[in-house]
């Protein structure tokens, strides 16, 4: 996928944003539940910053509005299926807005676990209108890049039974009640959104990753895609050697502050 | 559902009118803008912290709305009840666009919501509503007044601007949603009867077969039960 320049609007610009001057790169990890995409984010995050870029990285129900709010209302029994969708679109305009778009505009990369397509394929696995969700979220920016973490729903299954050991309600659409225990339910949500992002995948251009494999062969092929990015470089990173010459103190020593 | 600007006088003339309506032996249910308790404790951080913009501050009222339907409106519809609702998606087609929002965008947000069978609308002149507000409370709320948008450093100021836009998004909606347009500077009894004659006109036939209702019998204990208390 070339990266696209300058970042751009998909349906409806933000009343106050000037795309022009975002001038950071916008990575989208995407992926269903438990396929890995924390680890992932995680090691890209490390690289990036041992390359000298200044990284942002953000996800779902992590904003400072409303994270506390979705959060809550999971715990109840009322959360119903178009409140919570408009609940995640809330959280994720005062992400945009408030973290994502500002580190754009300060030529950070910003990182993000999920964006609006897990909105879109969550909504679209619940029965509500595409049509509908996809402009509700039309605000959201085009990224340069969106790496799609692809599993299947076996491999789903055995990372959540062998990794967490049990199995989530919302994980598992249990809201929907798609099977009657949640392993059954969880099958049958699983591959409806699996479904659901396999056809933005193609709409969306989305790099599509084999998850199936172990994390550090899925984080190389990552890097490799993310290279490919022209994200700004420094040349000739001055090396620090280690010296033999002891001023009694261990290793380097913090920076005054001023 | 009644609409109209802060100080029309709406919220007066819907409450007159589900009691009107319960007292007949009818059911009726009542939503209120902004009230799901789902959705409370975030709005009401925006607004203290002053975090919402217009994107987040649309997206919010539309979440407590879906709440409210899902969870309240929908099913007592089905039930048979009637549903007064003090505002509806209206409010945020005039608010959200008077704040920048795309008027496209809102309406497609809110295009889950079910068609109401009857809708009034509050027409007032700006200048005595905001009198009304300025006479009935001690300060207006930084969001009302739309101080996001630095209308103006003069809160009175910027409301008086702020209302005047939404006004102006009313007025050019009213023709094309078809609402009821009641004189707001009437006084509250003859607006209340203009509202009572629409419903019996509009909704009449439905009012005595198509609704869930008390029998004879129990509205004739309510109205012993309401005059012993008088």
């Amino acid at each position: 996928m070339q990266s696209k320049q300058p970042l751009h609007f998909y349906n409806e610009a933000l009343p106050g944003v000037d795309s022009a001057e975002l001038h950071g790169k916008l990575i989208v990890i995407e992926g269903p539940d438990a396929v890995g995409r924390t680890t992932q984010v995680a090691l890209l995050r490390h690289w990036l910053e041992q390359e000298g870029h200044a990284v942002l990285d953000t996800g779902m129900a992590r904003g400072a509005l409303a994270g506390k709010g979705i959060k809550q209302a999971k715990e109840g029994n009322t959360l119903g299926p178009i409140t919570m969708t408009l609940y995640y679109t809330t959280d994720f305009a005062d992400r945009l807005e408030n973290e994502i778009v500002p580190a754009l505009r300060a030529g950070f990369v910003v990182l993000t676990d999920r964006y609006i397509f897990s909105i879109v394929a969550r909504a679209i696995a619940r029965g509500e209108d595409r049509r509908w969700i996809e402009q509700v979220t039309g605000f959201g920016l085009v990224p340069h890049a969106v790496y799609y973490l692809r599993a299947d729903v076996k491999q789903l299954v055995s990372r959540v039974v062998l990794g967490r050991g049990a199995f989530d309600y919302w994980e598992s659409g249990m809201d929907m009640r798609f099977g009657d225990n949640m392993f059954d339910s969880f099958v049958k949500y699983q591959t409806r959104l699996i479904r659901a992002l396999d056809v933005m995948a193609k709409k969306y251009e989305f790099v599509t990753v084999d998850a199936g494999r172990p994390p550090d062969v899925i984080f190389q092929d990552l890097r490799k895609h993310i290279s490919r990015l022209n994200l700004k470089t420094i040349r000739n990173t001055p090396r620090i050697h280690a010296t033999t010459r002891s001023n009694g103190s261990n290793g380097a020593k913090r920076p005054r502050k001023a | 559902m009644v609409e109209g600007i802060d100080g029309s006088g709406k919220s007066t003339q819907i409450s007159l009118l589900s009691h009107w309506l319960r007292s007949q032996g009818i059911a009726v249910a009542f939503s209120e803008w902004n009230s799901s308790p789902l959705v409370r404790e975030t709005t009401r951080r925006g607004k203290r912290k002053e975090m919402f913009t217009p994107t987040t501050f649309s997206l919010i009222h539309a979440t407590d709305f879906a709440d409210r339907m899902e969870r309240y409106v929908l099913p007592l519809m089905k039930a048979g009840a009637i549903v007064c609702a003090d505002r509806y998606t209206y409010t945020a087609f005039a608010r959200d666009v008077a704040r920048g929002v795309s008027r496209r965008w809102v309406r497609n947000l809110y295009s889950f919501a079910t068609r109401p069978n009857l809708s009034f609308y509050f027409r007032v002149p700006l200048d005595v509503a905001i009198g009304r507000i300025l006479g009935g409370r001690d300060a207006i709320k930084y969001y009302e007044a739309g101080m996001d948008m630095g209308l103006s450093r003069d809160v009175e100021e910027s409301f008086r601007i702020f209302q005047g836009r939404i006004l102006d998004e009313y007025e050019a909606m009213a023709h094309e949603v078809g609402f009821h347009i009641i004189d707001a500077t009437l006084s509250i009894e003859e607006q209340q009867k203009q509202m009572r004659d629409i419903v019996i006109q509009e909704l009449g036939e439905s009012l005595r077969n198509g609704v869930l209702r008390m029998a004879p019998g129990e509205v004739h204990a309510i109205e012993t039960a309401t005059a012993l208390l008088q």
